[in-house]
């Protein structure tokens, strides 16, 4: 059965600010389409729209052919439609079968049927190519399984539309080819597929047409095989990406400011080694599970580490917490905004100034004095509010980055870590960040910048330590990153 | 910088001075509960409104406030201490022991009373600091340790006092007497008591680093982890804090009846828990309210206050009364994260 999905002119607002502006296409059944856009572009809108969790402010959805006002994701589960999620929604204390068939568990006699669950389940496992036993806890599943169990549990709704948002985030090279297998299966059978990525790579390889989005506008759609990477990304900002970056400062042949050796934590990272100098930015590349994150941990103390010699400044360190690296002049801004990096139920001040709250206590708080730190960062960094005594949650993504930023370097950090700075936030947002990146450097800083955007990297860096489980295994001068090169020495293709 | 597209600005539905105008008037939510008590008492009966009823009540209140004040903290830290009556308890047990015992060696009575005062507050140093290293360095949830100390120190202490009652030698407890019935200005001193240890966690909480650590913590540990928090120091404070007020209130309650049994201090931890939570502290941390707190447990006595003073409802019926209050007042900032 076909499922044939058309939007006209919808709308969305949130409060007075417009989202989405009268967006309209169709997605005709039996294709892969790529939906491109930057964050903020409203994909992740109208894709919400489509399967339930929101709805929309105005325009028409209609599904074969009839207008369709989803009132949650449970009807749009029974048109057909599931949205797979970036955030898994499975409970990680059931087993397979319990998660597949949950909020719908099939009965006998008023009882729950796990015979007919197993069963089931074990059918949609097969489609997936999982082998697994259906009483199998989520908690043991590996992230490439628990996205599997994802799918699965959307075929087990008989589901014959699946909006994938960026699938392979966290998936290695082999998982996400069994999720291309996988794809074209489906797609042979009739489902229609939405795959949001930002990687373009991918979305050549996998989709049959691109849909752009920008600014909560339908820009153009055309199929992919007519596209190149270069003109994806261009339709994506708009405009040419050349004044993204700012140009690069020449470091002072000057010692290095932070040197590491031997640095290993167990599980993670193996005798890695670099040097940070003053005026440097220095990159961090790699795969997901590559082990740049928690190697910085490691680095500041906040996961165990097995040997390493440290030197900030030519004197030797070792960190068994952030608070003494930021005492010595390291501190670090965490990938993870919301879990590790801002109190967002605080205010801004209050964020702002936790890193270096002595300068602020004479003993007691000097409120003024933080007041002025917080309007000092405002002014510097760019960061748009309306409400400086607002919670950092009324911040937009870009401006709680920025906030977060400024956040590492209100203790003055002679060598600071940015892991990566510009996750979740829009193009201009990024251009900020990037020229305050290089500002750092050449302020004489030394700037570390761990990024999964390549562009990023070469556009940024002067150099650019490659990571590949675990160890490092190059590290690349300006003159040698090309997209290329990064990709074959993270995966060892080289 | 280069200008951001106008995509970045956060939506806000409301102008600046309005939403800080609503942030203030959300903590008014109890003061306001306590004046319209404070209302209905005096109309239902004219010797409510009188200032002997109202030392009466605050003298009343001054245990369970001065322990909700450090409750306060380690609520606001995310945690929660069950135990505080039990510690009491434990502590008045104990140091009417100690005082007992000094009688021969010690000639000057006042000297004895001094030093159980102060062994009172030390006891609950000690004892604060003893969950506060089961619960971060042995990783034990707050809940449990104090679950736990709740049975141990009730236990000890009806085991010392041989399932009786525990009493303080009368040579002392006229020497001790005056700390709870003694005034000053006209104020009894545990009201001069409750009121500096009030100001004092005001303060403390909202203008000391250790205050926003508090706070941090409670409002997300590992956020205040990346930012270089001692978090572990400022947990394990905020339970010997907690302990210091369980003493400072022990002290005052020993000489109101000379004596502890197993009854002693009995329920005290709800009634503090029940306090701190009325007052606008929210259970899961992170936003903590000293004067909330303060007036919540006033609020809590006064209730009691008024159906002694009054015969609508059955004095019987205070549990229930509370109750209640508490419950509505959950109910009306549910919708406030």
């Amino acid at each position: 059965m076909s499922l044939h999905v058309r939007f006209t002119d919808i709308v969305k607002d949130f409060g007075p600010v417009r989202v989405l502006h009268g967006v309209s296409f169709d997605l005709e059944p039996g294709h892969v389409y790529g939906l491109l856009g930057e964050n903020g572009a409203g994909k992740s809108t109208l894709m919400k729209i489509l399967s339930g969790y929101e709805s929309a402010s105005g325009g028409e959805l209609s599904v074969a052919s009839s207008p369709c006002r989803f009132k949650d994701s449970r009807e749009a589960e029974a048109a057909g439609i599931v949205l797979i999620h970036q955030e898994f929604n499975l409970a990680e204390d059931l087993t397979v079968a319990q998660n597949v068939f949950l909020g719908r568990e099939p009965l006998r006699r008023g009882w729950l049927d796990d015979t007919a669950m197993r069963a089931a389940t074990r059918e949609v496992l097969a489609q997936v190519g999982l082998h697994l036993s259906p009483d199998t806890p989520v908690r043991d599943l590996i992230v490439a399984e628990k996205q599997l169990v994802e799918i699965a549990k959307a075929l087990s709704r008989h589901a014959r539309l699946l909006v994938m948002d960026e699938p392979t985030a966290t998936l290695t090279p082999s998982e996400t080819e069994r999720l291309f297998g996988l794809i074209r299966r489906l797609r042979e059978q009739g489902t229609t597929i939405v795959y949001i990525s930002h990687k373009l790579d991918e979305v050549e390889r996998i989709t049959d047409e691109v849909l752009v989005m920008r600014d909560g506008r339908f820009v153009t759609r055309a199929p992919t095989a007519s596209l190149t990477r270069q003109q994806m990304a261009n339709l994506m900002v708009g405009r040419e990406l050349v004044d993204m970056f700012p140009p690069r400062q020449p470091v002072v042949d000057a010692p290095p400011l932070l040197r590491v050796r031997h640095l290993s934590v167990p599980g993670w990272a193996h005798d890695v080694a670099f040097d940070v100098r003053p005026g440097e930015v220095l990159g961090f590349a790699g795969l997901v599970g590559a082990g740049r994150t928690e190697l910085f941990e490691g680095l500041l103390g906040l996961r165990p580490r097995s040997g390493g010699d440290v030197e900030l400044d030519g004197r030797p360190v070792r960190f068994d917490n952030p608070r003494q690296a930021a005492s010595k002049g390291l501190t670090y801004l965490s990938e993870d905004r919301k879990g590790k990096g801002l109190h967002l139920r605080l205010s801004l001040s209050d964020n702002l100034t936790l890193m270096n709250l002595d300068r602020h206590a004479r003993p007691w708080l000097d409120l003024a004095s933080e007041r002025r730190a917080l309007d000092q960062a405002i002014a510097g960094h760019g960061i748009r509010t309306r409400d400086p005594e607002a919670p950092a949650s009324s911040l937009s993504g870009g401006n709680q980055q920025k906030l977060a930023i400024a956040k590492v370097l209100q203790p003055d950090p002679r060598v600071v870590v940015l892991d990566e700075p510009t996750r979740g936030v829009d193009v201009g947002a990024k251009r900020d960040i990037y020229f305050l990146i290089q500002r750092l450097a050449a302020e004489g800083r030394g700037v570390v910048v761990v990024s999964s955007e390549l562009i990023e990297l070469i556009g940024l860096c002067h150099r650019v330590v490659v990571m590949r489980g675990g160890r490092v295994s190059a590290t690349l001068d300006a003159g040698h990153l090309t997209e290329e090169e990064l990709i074959a020495h993270a995966t060892g293709t080289h | 910088m280069p200008q951001a597209p106008t995509s970045d600005l956060a939506p806000a539905a409301d102008s600046p001075r309005r939403v800080s105008w609503r942030r203030h008037a959300a903590g008014l939510g109890p003061v306001l509960g306590l004046v319209l008590l404070c209302i209905a008492g005096t109309l239902l009966n004219p010797d409510f409104a009188t200032w002997d009823n109202a030392m009466n009540v605050l003298t009343r209140t001054a245990f369970i406030g001065i322990i909700a004040v450090g409750m306060c903290f380690v609520i606001t830290a995310g945690g929660i201490d069950l135990s505080v009556g039990s510690m009491a308890a434990l502590i008045a047990g104990s140091v009417i022991l100690l005082m007992n015992a000094l009688i021969p060696h010690v000639g000057s009575p006042v000297a004895i009373v001094a030093l159980g005062m102060l062994s009172a507050v030390v006891l609950g140093a000690v004892f604060g600091w003893a969950h506060g290293i089961l619960i971060t360095k042995g990783r034990i949830e707050p809940f449990i340790v104090t679950l736990g100390t709740l049975g141990i120190f009730r236990a000890f202490l009806t085991w010392f006092a041989n399932g009786g009652a525990i009493t303080l030698d009368g040579s002392l407890s006229t020497v001790y007497s005056p700390v709870y019935y003694g005034s000053a200005l006209g104020i009894p001193l545990p009201i001069w008591v409750f009121a500096l240890v009030a100001v004092a966690g005001l303060a403390i909480l909202n203008r000391t680093r250790y205050g926003r650590y508090v706070q941090a913590i409670g409002s997300n540990e590992q956020v205040a982890r990346y930012a270089a928090v001692a978090v572990d120091r400022v947990k394990i404070l905020t339970y010997v804090g907690l302990g210091v007020c369980v003493g400072i209130a022990t002290l005052l309650y020993v000489p109101r009846l000379g004596s502890a049994s197993p009854t002693t201090g009995l329920l005290w931890e709800l009634e503090a828990i029940a306090a701190v939570i009325v007052g606008g502290t929210a259970l899961k941390g992170g936003e903590g309210r000293i004067v909330g707190t303060v007036v919540g447990a006033v609020l809590l006595s006064v209730i009691s206050n008024i159906l002694n003073l009054t015969n609508i409802i059955s004095v019987y019926l205070n549990a229930a009364v509370q109750g209640a209050v508490i419950i509505a007042v959950a109910f009306l900032q549910r919708g406030r994260r």
